[in-house]
């Protein structure tokens, strides 16, 4: 079997390389059916984290995953399921995407976000679930086995019409619950 | 700047390793306090074991609408030639089993040969040349291969600590078949002085898991009159076995 590539820091220059135009614009936000999810990135002392950049990957409003090519050079009316946004000064990334269909039954919808920064040696990976899906989220199986104290980290807030806030606690009170796919060996 | 001296960061180094020997982890530790930056940028909880979704399990389609060939070569994206030491470095990438990464997204990003990105926070007085940016894509074959041609990128200093310096590297990033096996990485060049230094490339505490990101100078690879060849294979694996979920874990 060959042998897993360890992962390294993005370090702090990745800002000229890894961004591109449309990044953050999963979906065309004048689309009917655009959502905003957005959040700040915070360190271990509260402050925000201006060299993080964020990935998000979703399915599509039928809960299925886009086989579209084209995610760095978008069709304004197609859906690729990713994008990528790097952090504003003030440590705040925003996307324009959809709210995915359940994948699995019995499973809530989520977004999975990758979280790469400046001081983090190897990315995080999370999930961002919907606050306006109590019924399903009180049901989804990853939920259910997340400390109910730290559940409300995977779940975006409804902050206005059709948008969502979900911060990122990489330390501390709050410490978002990041997952472990089994690759983390 | 710091006080912390050299000599203090590689006793941190030695002893961290010390009480890691034997471990085959195979990522950095994100705790890994001799790089500065890491002791408020990592969790203190542990992460929670998930099952992985249809999401997770396969990964964003790129394609050659999105990378345009000219990606490929960074010394050909300016209307001169950049200053440095011509390189191709080439490889594949593989899944756990072995088998090929087909058309997925490799992009990279580097210092010039001076050492200095072409980054607006960059603050070393190394001269910028107008000729290299020090970005490319490319899209894997249909063997998993990709094969970029660019310039030798030079160490570069930083403020983690007095006299503090990275070993020349090129940053690389991997989609592969699955989400789960996204990686960002850095790779580096045969025999650097500055490898025992260097604390984000020593977080890697098995020495095995930590050579896998050096590249070998290949001759075959190398071109006459032209370029300086290096080879660099990568495996982006999956979740190590199928995961089931414990009985009676359920807080609710
Ligand atoms: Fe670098």
């Amino acid at each position: 079997m060959p042998e897993q590539t360890p992962g390294q820091t993005v370090g702090p220059f990745f800002g000229f390389a890894l961004p591109y135009d449309g990044g953050p614009e999963v979906r065309a936000p004048w689309q009917p059916d655009a959502i905003r999810l957005h959040g700040i990135v915070l360190d271990g002392e509260g402050s925000p984290v201006p060299d993080a950049v964020i990935e998000v990957w979703g399915a599509d409003g039928d809960g299925r995953p886009s086989t579209e090519r084209g995610s760095l050079d978008r069709d304004p009316h197609g859906f690729t399921g990713f994008g990528r946004a790097a952090t504003s000064e003030d440590g705040h990334y925003a996307f324009s995407t959809v709210k995915p269909g359940v994948g699995r039954p019995g499973s809530a919808p989520y977004v999975v976000l990758a979280v790469f920064a400046r001081g983090l040696l190897h990315h995080l990976l999370t999930r961002a679930y919907f606050g306006d899906e109590p019924d399903a989220n009180a049901i989804d199986p990853l939920l259910r086995r997340v400390d109910p104290d730290r559940r409300g980290t995977l779940v975006a807030t409804v902050d206005g019409p059709r948008s969502y806030r979900l911060d990122l606690r990489l330390q501390g009170p709050g410490e978002t619950v990041f997952l472990d796919y089994g690759t983390e060996q | 700047m710091t006080d912390l001296t050299q000599e203090m960061i590689s006793a941190e180094i030695a002893d961290r390793h010390l009480r890691e020997q034997g471990s085959t982890t195979v990522h950095p530790r994100r705790d890994f306090a001799p790089y500065r930056s890491t002791v408020l940028r990592h969790p203190t909880h542990e992460l929670v074991r998930a099952d992985p979704e249809e999401i997770e399990r396969v990964s964003p389609a790129f394609g050659h609408t999105d990378v345009a060939v000219h990606e490929s070569d960074l010394t050909i994206q300016h209307a001169g030639e950049p200053l440095g030491e011509r390189i191709i470095v080439t490889g594949r990438v593989l899944d756990g089993d072995g088998l090929p990464v087909r058309g997925q997204l490799v992009e990279v990003w580097q210092a010039n040969a001076g050492g200095r990105y072409a980054h607006k926070r960059d603050q070393h007085p190394a001269p910028l040349d107008p000729n290299f940016t020090g970005v490319g894509r490319i899209i894997t074959g249909d063997d998993g291969s990709y094969r970029l041609t660019t310039i030798k990128p030079g160490p570069y200093p930083w403020r983690n600590h007095r006299n503090a310096w990275r070993p020349a590297h090129i940053h690389f990033s991997f989609f592969g078949t699955a989400f789960t096996q996204r990686l960002i990485t850095q790779m580096y060049f045969p025999g650097d002085p500055l490898f025992g230094l260097d604390p984000i490339y020593q977080s890697i505490t098995d020495p095995a898991a930590r050579a896998r990101l050096v590249a070998r100078y290949d001759h075959e690879v190398s071109q006459s009159e032209r370029a300086l060849g290096y080879r660099w294979d990568v495996v982006l694996t999956g979740p190590r076995a199928t995961w089931t979920e414990p009985e009676g874990s359920d807080h609710a």
